[in-house]
């Protein structure tokens, strides 16, 4: 199947008009050289019923992952998505369009982004938020650039707390913008605010922190600020789990100058690590360094409200090199994935989810650390992630935990070497009671 | 249309959780870490689903009809793609699952890099990067690393000048001076620009092929050469593979480096601006830059491996947008090499059809055979004082999407046409009719082309007076509906 309309007569009367005899005529401008004298190698065409069988098979090689239960998380949350959700972003007037460039005919886009950026812009304390960008980590990048740019500073220092990928992705942006970044450590499970100290000062464009950190812990967000602040360097607060939001202060309340984030949660599947969405958000003094789409409320011609695509002034397709990112195609379908699943949940819903993954969180907590040889390792408060100390080696409890059905937590020991034997629990309003006494039971016996 | 925060009302909801199942505790966080409320709206699940379907009846999509924008290869996408990326196997698979319960998905994955290899005539593909611009920065990212590797410092990037403004915008966030030089006469590089500029300062160039103009650039071979005379690397912007799909693979032209757009090329949704996927290819002598983790296969069994020293690290948490992976791999198996062929044959049969009918009413700044695209200018009807933003907009009234417009900037009033190869006759025939009735009125009556659109949800909105006061989120005092 090639999904080409024509029949044989439409191409030799359209070959006709041209006044060709083949359609081979058309690529004469290519050098003989370079035009292929055979087939690519290719496997054969399928047709659709073959095509589903075998993309069905190739799914199912992922050993139903569905079935199990799963305490996963690190920066991927396995949350209940209302069906509301699928129905609407399956809407095709939605998905098979293109970035809004043509207002008039992408009112429906531009105002679910307009609701978006409101949503967003509410739950993190922030006034001007974008359209999305890929992901959190690369909007945590961005953020490096953008904090970079405000204070024409060139030094960015991230704590060790926040996810090891994101920051990954966050030197590798450095790197290449030939930007300095620095480490802080950790210590009780959040950012060590004495080195932190040590390594903040004037030269500091921003300070990058994630609260909940990456292991699940809640930062000193106060005192961070106050050391931030005196340096005149901006504070930078990633979320990657932010159903936590539904309980935790807007970042923008205890003083971020620009919030990023994963949106994942936010009623988009795991779908294997994408796709997901960045968000992104600043203060009004700042509008003009945010990189990506922004909707804006205009009127039409006979005064009735509208939106289109706005403060284009800083994009790539008007300033080229002289932008304030490269970005042009985003997320903006799991954006809407997001706008609906806000909607659906409401004031109250967000409240009631968040107390959820709260509360069974803290009872896997409280029951874990009573089996022997468990241990929780920091003290600092949490929302739905914490971590453990294991008598066994993390990989292998989770080989055993795995045949129990079970997937277990994140072993820490893959980007923190000093913590080879604990692992990080994640909860959700996904995992039900019996699941996690199944786990306590499971743990029980393996130890 | 009401925003859903104007149908909000208290005490409505749209979703019920179960209760909480386990002993309740108090709450162990300091109350100055608590929040004190959530302002999302309040309504009732109804009202969130006629809400969205009304907003998704305010958009037009490929769905809806013609979509002609120039550079965004905007072709149907295959409704089956839909369905198997949504399948329970992929959609619950957490990225840091044991891999032995991860096969299907590192198995898609290996596939698609290979076929992506294979169209393209690389060694090895990274499928990290989440869109075009991503892919870009990636490749230069990668340009940069080699030549440190190499301990040599470079730091000119090469673009001509119509070239996509994420190629000089992705050079500057790598920290590269971009240099601009200017196409000849036929819309192609100009030969001697590039020698006079290419050292051994120069990192590469960044070519997109067949060009914004939707020209080939037949001097490839020659291009390539004087690059790689200089030792530079030639990085080519993928965009426009959908003319060349096994016609000719941009690794025979000598192109070391290349991204693929997955949502324009290889027929993935474009979901109102995204998500996309930009993955990279390169030869050989730039593949252990390429970013980690990389999905390989042992004995049957498939592997992310992260032990790669030089790479440039990553692009983005976890390994690119893989559910539109799925999606562009289900599209090559339904096609296969055949099929791969065919659409560029008649995307390329498709654009010289509408380009010959519109030739005679809109000026043609390069008058040729064109592969995907073209680019026409309204600089005829700006003379009558009606621009290319007015014919965009009157189309829309007629039912069309609008082209690209105002795009490559070396063309005055550009209308940048690219009609795909998933578009019929009759359908070409009617937006040809479109266009010729719009070069009529302009004669006629140009007032209706400058009052459209006026088949729309709104007439033309005032983009001035949104970035002059810019509102870009809702509260209780801005204008109502």
């Amino acid at each position: 199947m090639n999904f080409i309309p024509h029949t044989k007569k439409d191409r030799q009367e359209m070959l006709k008009f041209l006044g060709l005899k083949s359609i081979d005529e058309l690529f004469v401008d290519i050098d003989r050289r370079l035009v292929l004298d055979k087939n690519l190698d290719l496997p054969p065409a399928m047709s659709e019923l073959e095509l589903s069988r075998h993309i069905l098979m190739l799914s199912e090689k992922n050993g139903e992952t569905l079935h199990k239960s799963c305490f996963l998380g690190a920066g991927a949350y396995n949350h209940f998505i209302p069906s509301v959700v699928n129905h609407i972003i399956s809407r095709s007037e939605f998905y098979t369009a293109y970035t809004p460039y043509q207002s008039e005919v992408s009112q429906g886009i531009l105002q679910a982004i307009f609701e978006y950026q409101t949503m967003i812009g509410e739950l993190i304390g922030m006034d001007v938020v974008n359209a999305s960008v890929y992901d959190g980590a690369s909007a945590l990048a961005e953020a490096a650039i953008m904090a970079s740019n405000i204070t024409e500073r060139e030094e960015i220092i991230i704590s060790s707390a926040v996810h090891p990928e994101y920051r990954g992705v966050v030197k590798t942006y450095c790197d290449a913008s030939e930007l300095k970044l620095k480490e802080v450590y950790y210590d009780e499970g959040v950012t060590d605010l004495k080195n932190l100290e040590e390594v903040v000062s004037d030269r500091s464009a921003g300070v990058f922190i994630q609260n909940p950190n990456f292991f699940g812990s809640i930062e000193n967000v106060f005192d961070i600020e106050n050391m931030c602040h005196e340096k005149g360097c901006l504070l930078i607060v990633n979320v990657t789990e932010p159903t936590s939001l539904g309980m935790l202060k807007p970042p923008g309340e205890y003083g971020a100058d620009i919030v990023t984030g994963e949106g994942q949660s936010f009623g988009n599947p795991l779908n294997y690590g994408g796709p997901y969405l960045g968000f992104m958000g600043t203060k009004e003094k700042y509008m003009r360094y945010i990189p990506g789409r922004l909707s804006g409320l205009t009127t039409d011609t006979k005064g009735r409200r509208g939106f289109v695509l706005t403060l284009q002034a800083r994009e790539q397709h008007i300033r080229r090199e002289k932008a304030s990112s490269n970005i042009c195609t985003n997320q903006t379908l799991n954006a809407l994935a997001a706008t609906v699943y806000l909607s659906t949940l409401g004031k109250n819903g967000l409240k009631e989810l968040a107390n959820l993954c709260y509360q069974k969180a803290h009872y896997a907590y409280d029951n874990i650390k009573e089996i022997g040889g468990f241990r929780p390792i920091f003290s600092a408060p949490f929302y739905n992630e914490f971590v453990i100390e294991c008598p066994i080696k993390p990989k292998r409890l989770n080989e055993k935990l795995l045949k129990h059905g079970i997937i277990g937590g994140f072993e820490l020991g893959r980007y923190y070497p000093e913590l080879k034997d604990a692992m990080m629990i994640c909860v959700t309003e996904n995992n039900t009671k019996k699941d996690i006494d199944r786990l306590l039971e499971v743990l029980r016996v393996l130890k | 249309m009401k925003l859903i925060f104007e149908k909000s009302s208290k005490g409505r909801r749209a979703i019920n959780f179960p209760k909480v199942d386990v002993p309740k505790k108090k709450i162990d966080i300091r109350q100055r870490f608590l929040r004190k409320n959530i302002p999302l709206p309040e309504v009732s699940e109804v009202d969130v689903v006629r809400h969205y379907t009304a907003l998704s009846r305010m958009n037009y999509g490929v769905d809806t009809g013609f979509y002609p924008l120039g550079s965004c290869t905007m072709k149907y996408n295959p409704k089956i793609n839909e369905d198997i990326s949504r399948l329970p196997g992929f959609l619950f698979a957490h990225p840091y699952q044991p891999e032995k319960i991860s096969q299907g998905c590192l198995e898609l994955m290996f596939n698609l890099e290979r076929y992506l290899c294979e169209i393209t005539g690389m060694d090895a593909f990274t499928l990290q990067p989440a869109a075009g611009a991503q892919g870009e920065l990636t490749g230069l990212m990668m340009m940069k690393a080699y030549f440190k590797h190499k301990k040599e410092k470079r730091t000119k990037i090469i673009v001509p000048d119509s070239s996509h403004g994420t190629n000089p915008a992705s050079a500057s966030m790598c920290a590269f001076d971009v240099v601009t030089i200017r196409s000849n006469e036929e819309g192609r590089i100009d030969l001697n620009a590039l020698s006079e500029v290419m050292s051994k300062d120069v990192v590469g160039i960044m070519l997109t092929n067949p060009n914004t103009l939707g020209i080939f650039e037949k001097d490839i071979l020659e291009i390539t050469e004087i690059v790689h005379d200089e030792e530079g690397l030639v990085y080519c912007d993928g965009a426009n593979m959908n003319a060349i799909l096994g016609i000719a693979k941009p690794g025979d032209m000598g192109f070391d480096i290349i991204h693929l757009n997955l949502h324009k090329t290889f027929s993935t949704p474009h979901g109102g601006g995204g998500p996309g996927s930009g993955p990279v290819g390169v030869k050989k002598e730039l593949e252990l830059f390429l970013p980690i983790p990389r999905v390989e296969k042992k004995e049957e069994i498939f592997y992310l491996k992260y032990d790669y020293p030089l790479s440039i690290g990553r692009l983005k948490a976890f390994y690119g947008n893989f559910g539109v992976m799925v999606k562009a791999y289900a599209y090559l198996r339904a096609l296969g090499s055949k099929g791969l062929k065919q659409v560029a044959e008649n995307a390329v049969l498709n654009a010289n059809y509408l380009l010959k009918k519109l030739k005679p009413y809109y000026d043609l700044p390069y008058n040729q055979t064109c592969k995907h695209e073209f680019v026409l200018s309204g600089s005829r009807q700006a003379k009558k004082d009606v621009r290319t933003m007015d014919i965009a907009k009157r189309l829309l009234d007629y039912g069309f999407h609008a082209p690209t417009v105002y795009f490559p900037l070396i063309v005055e009033e550009a209308m940048m046409i690219e009609p795909t190869e998933t578009e019929s006759k009759e359908t070409l025939d009617a937006f040809a009719d479109a266009m010729i009735k719009i070069a009529e009125e302009v004669e006629k009556n140009p007032k209706v082309i400058k009052d459209a659109p006026r088949s729309t949800p709104v007439s033309r909105l005032d983009m001035v007076k949104a970035a002059r006061e810019p509102v870009l989120k809702w509260d209780k005092n801005i204008i109502s509906h």
